[in-house]
């Protein structure tokens, strides 16, 4: 259910909540300048689940080749609201 | 072959008697059972004949992490839960052994079947995209191996030994083994099965194996009795820690037991029914005294494999009979705990390592009228209480393959 206007926060919110889903990691370290791999923890298969979550959740679809590019919380912040 | 002695340091379980070592023995010595109806609707929507199983009496959610038990398969999670308590129980911590001289062998009989029925459906139902990437990690049977491995750094070598009722049973055999040879100094064995399910369900009873004794759940298992009409499908998963004894000596650990020698053979015989000369399983078990230099009239008791089938249970006392004698007690652990399937070998032999550490043998469940073709003393209503040297624990999976494992008080 992608909302008309999503402002930044509730991409960062939205992302927070699918982290904690996958991967027991707290909502609030889930944070612009997080490195998903390095501090977060998350490995490659949790990624591509997070991709098919955020999917569903912002109506924005991740292709692998994208999701490799996704380094930081930020990068997947600015990919959803380009493409949303 | 370095010829070392082998001992059973650190025990775990969780079983439909209970979600630990010590409720399960428990529920061994006090007569309690582990099978119960099925309340799934897919018992009624396909009317399966049997509607009763041996289901895990603590659910692995509520002992596992959520987000570590969402990324493994029922399986997988039975056999991290018992491969914690076991190390624990070994006294042992992160980093205590050197990853290159620890090893892991954990079997299974069918392994991540409830992954492959749900990802398919949801394939079916939702495409692609709902198929988690994590599939295939939850459903390959080498997986509850390798999530131990991964958990306790288990570097000399993780196998998965698969070999239907037997494989938890050669998971300890073959941890023997890597032991004996010097590949490791510390091996975490044992097996750990979860596939109740309706196709799995389907499959047994088409087969004509199991009880259909739906009325009255907890006398369905019932070996060796006039009644007894099958086995019990159940879940759940066994480890031990073995260590070459100079190494547990040398800690200052608890030893429980050694794991003197080992046995195995293949029957060749027939894909479900064993030999009914038992001719392979007495061969299992006189190669588990010889590789152990056992002189048979040491051994005062056998936990069987007995599994409340109409032609198997009397087959294996012929067995036994041929290899040891009519001296040893015996007991079937599957009166309680149902057929684990490739778990049950190494619950088995947490009863037997037990029985020989208390000097206590658990009863056979449900055992009203012995069948006439058992003549060697079989342990019923009290547990019996009893000084062991040597006892044996036996499996023997679909497929004919024989396991026997001797175990040594010390």
């Amino acid at each position: 259910m992608a909302d008309k206007q999503l402002t930044e926060q509730d991409i960062v919110a939205g992302l927070a909540e699918i982290v904690e889903e996958v991967a027991g990691v707290a909502q609030d370290e889930v944070t612009k300048e997080k490195s998903f791999v390095d501090d977060l923890d998350i490995d490659s298969l949790s990624m591509v689940e997070i991709a098919v979550q955020a999917e569903d959740k912002f109506g924005v679809k991740i292709p692998d080749d994208e999701l490799a590019n996704l380094k930081t919380v930020g990068d997947a912040v600015t990919y959803v609201a380009k493409n949303s | 072959m370095s010829n070392a002695e082998v001992v059973v340091t650190g025990l775990g379980a969780t079983t439909p008697l209970g979600g630990d070592v010590e409720s399960t023995w428990d529920g061994l010595l006090t007569g309690r059972s582990g099978v119960a109806r099925l309340d799934e609707d897919w018992v009624e929507r396909f009317e399966l004949p049997v509607k009763i199983a041996a289901r895990l009496a603590v659910e692995p959610t509520e002992v596992l992490p959520r987000v570590e038990a969402r990324r493994l398969d029922r399986s997988e999670q039975v056999g991290m839960i018992a491969a914690r308590q076991a190390w624990q129980d070994a006294g042992f911590g992160e980093d205590d052994v050197d990853p290159e001289r620890l090893g892991v062998v954990v079997g299974t009989g069918i392994g991540g079947a409830t992954t492959l029925l749900n990802m398919d459906d949801l394939l079916e139902t939702s495409g692609l995209r709902k198929v988690s990437p994590l599939t295939v990690p939850m459903l390959m049977p080498n997986g509850p191996a390798a999530y131990i491995g991964l958990e306790l750094k288990a570097r000399a070598g993780v196998h998965a030994p698969v070999s239907a009722c037997a494989s938890g049973a050669e998971a300890i055999a073959m941890a023997w083994r890597m032991l004996r040879t010097g590949e490791a100094d510390v091996v975490v064995a044992g097996g750990a099965e979860a596939c109740i399910a309706a196709i799995t369900m389907a499959g047994f009873a088409q087969s004509r194996t199991m009880s259909t004794r739906n009325d009255d759940p907890a006398a369905a298992s019932r070996p060796w009795d006039v009644e007894r009409d099958g086995f019990v499908l159940g879940e759940g998963a066994g480890i031990v820690v073995l260590e070459r004894a100079e190494y547990a000596k040398a800690r200052g650990a608890r030893i429980y037991a050694s794991l003197a020698g080992i046995g195995t053979s293949a029957d060749s015989y027939h894909i479900t029914a064993p030999d009914p000369e038992g001719t392979g399983q007495a061969r299992a078990m006189t190669a588990a005294l010889r590789t152990g230099d056992i002189d048979p009239a040491r051994v005062g008791h056998v936990n069987a494999h007995a599994t409340s089938t109409p032609v198997g249970d009397v087959t294996e006392t012929v067995a036994v009979r041929k290899a040891i004698g009519e001296h040893p007690v015996l007991t079937a652990p599957k009166g309680a705990l149902g057929h684990l399937l490739g778990a049950a070998g190494a619950v088995e032999s947490v009863a037997t390592v037990l029985s020989l550490y208390h000097g206590l043998i658990p009863p056979t469940q449900n055992l009203s009228e012995i069948d006439p073709g058992v003549s060697h003393d079989v342990v019923t209503g009290e547990p019996r209480k009893v000084d062991l040297d040597v006892a044996i624990n036996d499996s023997f999976g679909f497929g004919g393959h024989n396991v026997s494992l001797a175990f040594a008080a010390v």
